[in-house]
């Protein structure tokens, strides 16, 4: 099991957004999220990421497991395609860049500067860099933001091999991969306020 | 750790302006000086020091903001956060490289700077060990105050208030350093405070870093 | 019943609310009675004449600068290791009273010293380290103002807290250092209470004991305050996210 949530509440700026989530990702198993804008998607993946703590309840992600995407793709603009993988790769700990230039479609864009690449290109990249990382279980927020349909395909069909090659997925999105997924939506998870019986405690609600 | 000490460098060459800027304003602190107080030699020999060292540790803080919010702006401090890298590696190779890209040609420029303010012979080697063994407290400090004010859209000017008065001791430790040996004193008592200064600033303050980027990132 | 329980907003605001009456009474009174007796009923100096009684100002606001600092640091202890908000909001409401007690000290210092030392100001170590905790005092207050998320300001506004104490003591000694460095065997010293006749001395107490429940008065009064802010913040954010 990469990761299990089991009543899991979490908190944007210190105000509960979703609460009573329980979900559980094996080797090969992905997770689409869903939910309007604001609903607290982006808190969720961060909270697996380990970028924030939960509220309450448990949350277990495999040590050293996450390869986080979020809408920021971290590329430095003044270094190529290949340095910026590259830089990732060693960071990770791992050595080649080829598959995830093949995979991507990169290939011919591999000595172009980051700046110089189009919003959907960058994003390819972005999405490149999980292949270097490495790590089975991928957090992805919008991941398709920016792509055109080709790259959409090239995107799920790297999930996939991703699942085949016992990975997993944790993915808000709002289109169609065609993926084999479950899909959780986060509106019914909204966290409603109660009040404490005796007036505001310790978190002054 | 080394592969992020690389890329840094690199951006700190190709983004141009790394190194020109900082050197650029030390420059022409010291030039301004004189027009400032007087072109009298004797009094310029008697203030060459402190100015030298307060023109450096200016230059310094000109380029501090740089040192995580570029990162933080593309997502980059988001990714590290997540990845096999400790937080603490991190900022302290983001100290280091804001050394290498600022404070070392700062400390290799002032010599010839000093030259300008009539600094007493003997004054520059010590001069020179005195900032090489301070400016690197001033990064360690500054990427602690650039971890602070890291998510702020407007943490300059806070950051230079947060991370100035913890400069003074450096300050008064280095110039002094700097002072005596121009004058032909023993510099040693000051220079080991400043070397102390120095290596407690960078075995511990990166934890504080580490911490108080981590509150930021959440 | 553990002391903690008192770190409960609601618990505090009781408690608060029915002893600050009385501090501040008891401030108003000592203050009076110290200041009076002080200025009134002392004699004069018999080198600096009536200037001296400006110490009865001086002396205890210097403390309370210096005490203030390390009552934010203890609470900044606190929310770290146990995380109760009141602690935090105790030391964001302590700061600005501890500048302005460093004020009051570095203010009533040059009208001191102008007449003693013939100087409104001189880089003695000890003005020296009063103006650069002054300075410590307005980074910690302005990254308290700069933060959105309050849990997020009281942690960094903490660990700047941590780490500026540390600073701000290696900063005494390096003043200390300086100072001495500059002018081997000063002449002039600065130490005026360190001589100072019980006649001075009695209604200096008082005076000092005055300031502590001032401080503490308003801290309380403060720390309600922020309270109370930190509730309608709270609502506030939870309507937006209904």
């Amino acid at each position: 099991m990469l990761v299990k949530a089991s009543d899991l509440a979490i908190a944007r700026g210190g105000v509960p957004v979703l609460e009573g989530l329980s979900f559980a990702l094996g080797a090969g198993e992905a997770l689409i999220l869903r939910g309007p804008n604001g609903a607290g998607k982006t808190t969720l993946l961060r909270t697996v990421a380990g970028l924030q703590p939960a509220l309450s309840g448990t949350l277990e992600v495999a040590e050293e497991s996450v390869a986080y995407a979020a809408h920021a793709d971290g590329l430095k603009s003044m270094l190529t395609v290949t340095e910026n993988l590259s830089f990732w790769a060693s960071v990770f700990g791992q050595s080649s860049i080829e598959a995830a230039l093949d995979r991507f479609n990169l290939r011919s864009l591999a000595d172009r500067q980051a700046g110089t690449l189009s919003a959907g290109q960058k994003r390819r990249l972005g999405l490149a860099r999980l292949l270097v990382t490495g790590r089975p279980l991928w957090v992805l927020d919008e991941p398709t933001v920016s792509l055109d349909t080709a790259s959409v395909q090239l995107f799920a069909a790297a999930v996939r091999a991703h699942l085949a090659g016992g990975g997993a997925a944790l993915i808000a999105t709002h289109i169609d991969l065609g993926l084999e997924a479950r899909v959780l939506d986060v509106t019914s998870h909204k966290a409603v306020h109660r009040d404490i019986p005796g007036g505001f405690e310790e978190a002054f609600l | 750790m080394i592969a992020l000490l690389r890329r840094d460098l690199a951006l700190a060459v190709r983004a141009g302006g790394g190194f020109g800027l900082g050197l650029a304003f030390f420059l022409i602190v010291v030039v301004l000086v004189p027009f400032g107080v007087g072109p009298e030699t004797p009094l310029l020999t008697a203030i060459a020091p402190g100015v030298l060292w307060l023109g450096a540790l200016l230059a310094c803080l000109l380029s501090l903001d740089r040192i995580l919010a570029l990162d933080w702006e593309d997502g980059s401090l988001d990714l590290m956060a997540t990845s096999p890298l400790p937080l603490e590696g991190v900022v302290t190779i983001k100290a280091l490289a804001h050394w290498v890209t600022t404070g070392l040609p700062l400390v290799l420029a002032a010599p010839v700077l000093g030259v300008l303010l009539n600094l007493p012979g003997p004054g520059y080697p010590w001069l020179t060990l005195s900032l090489a063994l301070g400016t690197p407290a001033l990064s360690v400090l500054g990427t602690f105050g650039a971890a602070l004010t890291v998510g702020l859209k407007r943490g300059g000017l806070l950051l230079s208030l947060l991370v100035l008065p913890l400069y003074v001791p450096t300050l008064i430790f280095g110039a002094e350093v700097a002072r005596r040996g121009a004058a032909g004193l023993d510099p040693m008592t000051p220079l080991l405070m400043l070397a102390g200064i120095t290596c407690g600033t960078i075995a511990l303050l990166p934890f504080a870093s580490a911490a108080v980027l981590r509150m930021n990132l959440r | 019943m553990s002391l903690w329980e008192y770190a409960n907003p609601k618990k505090f605001l009781a408690l608060s609310g029915k002893v600050l009456p009385w501090v501040s009474g008891l401030a108003l009174a000592c203050l009076v009675i110290g200041l009076v007796w002080g200025f009134f009923f002392t004699p004069e100096d018999y080198r600096q004449g009536a200037t001296v009684k400006i110490i009865y100002l001086h002396v205890p606001a210097a403390l309370m600068a210096i005490n203030s600092w390390l009552m934010m640091l203890v609470a900044s202890l606190i929310w770290i290791v146990r995380r109760h908000h009141v602690s935090a909001l105790a030391a964001k409401a302590a700061a600005p009273v501890g500048m302005v007690m460093t004020v009051i000290a570095l203010v009533t210092g040059a009208i001191w010293g102008q007449p003693m030392w013939g100087t409104w100001w001189a880089w003695d170590p000890r003005l020296t380290s009063f103006l650069i905790l002054f300075l410590f005092y307005l980074g910690y207050m302005a990254l308290w103002d700069a933060i959105e998320n309050p849990d997020t300001a009281a942690d960094l506004t903490s660990i700047l807290c941590l780490v500026g104490s540390v600073f701000a003591v290696l900063s005494r000694y390096a003043v200390l250092f300086w100072n001495q460095g500059l002018h081997q065997g000063a002449s002039l010293s600065m130490d005026a209470e360190e001589n100072v006749a019980d006649v001075f001395w009695y209604p200096l107490l008082v005076c000092m004991a005055g300031f502590v429940l001032l401080f503490l008065a308003l801290v309380l009064l403060r720390t309600r305050t922020e309270i109370r802010a930190r509730r309608i913040k709270a609502i506030l954010a939870r309507e937006r996210a209904a």
